[in-house]
């Protein structure tokens, strides 16, 4: 892939690093009998959904749009998608449902930011504030409960066994999506397009296409996915729905993208990194030995430091879109 | 001698803008009246009444005396926060983590007013003091990170946010419980605690201390030199760049005031409103202070005035919508879906042109 280019030292310093993260799990095997199996499930299951949401926010910033608003369409989406599922009593209806949901919010901001001349860091913070409001208020109206709505289990989706222990079927979907984005925008015509829009607007405006349309449709699309990830949420993952049901995840995803350098499938990388931290975070809360040792709310914090960490280390060297964030003006 | 020219005229420039006043108020009035007719929706969507909704929640808010003075005992920390939000705004930063440092100043001040054995006012003063400068400390990993690696302050301090809310947590819960009702921290002693204005409402003296830090952050921000190398590094980086501005100083001023105010919104919310007089250990009483004051600021159009009045009005709200849950069954977190709509048609300016040439 032409976007990608990784050298030979830093090829070595990612083998050396998987080699050392190996070493440090089966030594935490051997030591406390943590089960391998059991962190591949919990990390592959936070990576999911942090790909979803990264790869649609990459193509999206590669256009110049930002969307700092995906933490809101998590909320919203997951319980739409939940409310939907249940209407439908199909868990894959609610999926859609979700999805359809992100991608009628990504529309918005896309009008804003294109026909509104909106501050899209502003704009999104609005998408996060009313989700704070509207989220809690669409529970409690549709089920009447301020804690935990707990789904039927026939409305999750089945997951696969495979040899890395019980896989949602959307991981792999995630992954078949971050290939297919990084291919699309750096095989494509139109890929070469949405690049162009973030970073010489003018120069698509007078090829003949329109800018404005580009952004809405992938801001659109950016939402699509991210609404996505928020009905996998409860539907595939937790079983169940409380307000903070994103818990940060949406600007951890937006550290993906960051840490990608805006190319899906670094994003996807990135997502591993940050997932199997969530994961690692949850599956050491509870095996015994060492959640005895640790206070619960340390571990807790751990996906949050990383992010902060690994973001730190490799900003700077990454280059954005030139017209991000600005509205694109035709003279 | 260039500079000093240079910022002459980029003092007339700055005065020019301001004087287009009256028309940011005229759209948060546009934005509020769309944001409670799609309240409305929402409330028609799920089978309530809008208007008995609407009547119950302003006549909770703002019905008589003692609602007007719990309304301003609700405003008191989201004035605070507001004009936290306004110094960062203003200077070009995205302060997120207003949240999180209040947090950590609720924290700081439950510890000095809980566990400090000192005379009335001193206590007072200590308490807040302390809450107000760790505040302020929450507020520099992120400035640190943005002025040596510049990394997005969107992204450090939410997740600083997380990082502080179960900090937090693990202080309230492992280190300050009180032994006889878990579900919170010790409580402030009486000599630690602001006075209690009036009987009948929770507002306290802390009010003054509210109102005193809008006006001082307007003088700040208009009439000193410091306020106006923030101001113009915020509306334009560049001729800041020209004028001899450090970026980096702006950056870590504006953190490190916006995070002292956030701090002492924190610490109010502990010794300045009755009857707990302390933090529950699931943050119940900080929770959303620092997001209120961002969307406090918005409405308030970045202007430390302007917080005081959308504070008060979406103080009115919050305690308005109390008493919609109690009587109607609307739920009270309707009450910031309406801000989030607000806070989005803020955020067109164009709307207000679109809307004009259509007029004409």
């Amino acid at each position: 892939m032409r976007g990608i280019k990784i050298s030979a030292q830093k090829g070595r310093i990612i083998i050396l690093a998987v080699f050392l993260l190996v070493l440090v799990l089966m030594y935490l095997q051997h030591k406390f009998g943590l089960r391998v199996i059991g962190l591949i499930e919990a990390g592959l299951y936070s990576t999911t959904l942090l790909t979803f949401v990264a790869v649609g926010e990459c193509i999206n910033e590669k256009a110049g749009v930002i969307n700092i608003g995906l933490e809101g369409i998590l909320t919203l989406s997951a319980i739409v998608g939940t409310y939907g599922a249940e209407v439908f009593e199909n868990g894959v209806a609610g999926l859609l449902i979700g999805m359809l949901t992100g991608a009628s919010i990504g529309f918005l901001l896309g009008i804003l930011a294109t026909y509104g001349m909106a501050d899209q860091v502003i704009a999104g913070l609005a998408i996060n504030l009313f989700a704070i409001g509207f989220g809690p208020y669409l529970l409690m109206a549709l089920w009447h409960i301020a804690g935990i709505h707990v789904l039927s289990r026939e409305l999750m989706l089945p997951r696969m066994a495979t040899p890395l222990g019980y896989i949602s079927p959307l991981t792999v979907v995630a992954i078949v999506i971050a290939i297919l984005a990084q291919l699309f925008l750096d095989k494509t015509l139109y890929g070469l397009r949405i690049k162009v829009a973030g970073e010489k607007p003018e120069a698509v405006d007078v090829a003949g296409i329109r800018v404005d349309r580009l952004r809405i449709f992938t801001s659109t699309l950016g939402g699509a996915l991210c609404g996505l990830g928020g009905a996998y949420l409860p539907l595939c993952w937790f079983g169940s729905l409380v307000k903070e049901v994103s818990a940060g995840r949406g600007f951890i995803a937006l550290s993906c993208v960051v840490f990608g350098g805006l190319e899906p499938v670094l994003a996807f990388l990135a997502a591993t990194i940050f997932g199997f931290a969530e994961g690692f975070g949850y599956w050491i809360s509870i095996t015994p030995g060492i959640k005895e040792i640790v206070p619960v709310y340390f571990i807790h914090m751990t996906p949050y430091i990383i992010t902060l960490i690994v973001v730190t280390s490799v900003i700077g060297k990454k280059r954005f879109p030139k017209a991000l964030g600005r509205p694109y003006i035709r003279e | 001698m260039l500079r000093d020219s240079t910022s002459v005229l980029l003092a007339r420039y700055m005065k020019v803008i301001e004087a287009r006043r009256i028309e940011p108020l005229l759209e948060s009035f546009f934005a509020i009246t769309v944001g409670l007719l799609a309240g409305s929706i929402f409330m028609a969507a799920f089978g309530y009444n809008p208007i008995l909704g609407y009547f119950v929640l302003f006549n909770g808010g703002f019905g008589d005396l003692s609602k007007i003075l719990e309304s301003l005992a609700y405003a008191m920390p989201i004035i605070i926060t507001g004009a936290s939000f306004t110094i960062s705004a203003r200077s070009g930063v995205f302060n997120l983590g207003l949240e999180g440092q209040a947090y950590l100043g609720a924290i700081g001040a439950v510890y000095i007013a809980g566990t400090f054995h000192l005379p009335p006012v001193i206590h007072i003063a200590a308490a807040t003091v302390f809450g107000m400068l760790l505040g302020a400390l929450w507020s520099l990993p992120a400035a640190i990170l943005k002025i040596w690696k510049g990394v997005s302050e969107i992204i450090s301090t939410i997740m600083l946010n997380w990082i502080a809310y179960y900090l937090t947590i693990y202080i309230a819960i492992d280190l300050l419980a009180d032994p006889e009702t878990p579900h919170k921290t010790i409580s402030a002693l009486p000599s630690a605690r602001y006075i209690r204005l009036t009987p009948r409402s929770t507002l306290t003296a802390g009010i003054f201390i509210a109102l005193a830090f809008c006006v001082l952050i307007y003088f700040l921000l208009w009439h000193t030199a410091v306020g106006f190398e923030l101001r113009l590094a915020g509306t334009n980086p560049d001729a800041a760049l020209y004028a001899g501005v450090d970026p980096k100083k702006v950056t870590l001023i504006s953190f490190i005031l916006s995070g002292l105010g956030a701090g002492l919104a924190g610490t109010i919310q502990v010794i300045g409103r009755p009857p707990g007089w302390c933090l529950y250990t699931n943050l119940g009483n900080v929770l959303m202070v620092g997001y209120d004051g961002i969307s406090v600021a918005l409405m308030g159009r970045n202007h430390p005035i302007g917080c005081i009045v959308s504070a008060f009005f979406y103080g009115g709200l919050l305690n308005g919508s109390r008493l919609m849950e109690s009587r109607v069954g609307i739920y009270s977190e309707l009450a910031r879906a309406l801000i989030g709509i607000i806070i989005m048609i803020i955020a067109i300016p164009e709307l207000m042109n679109i809307i004009k040439r259509r007029l004409k």
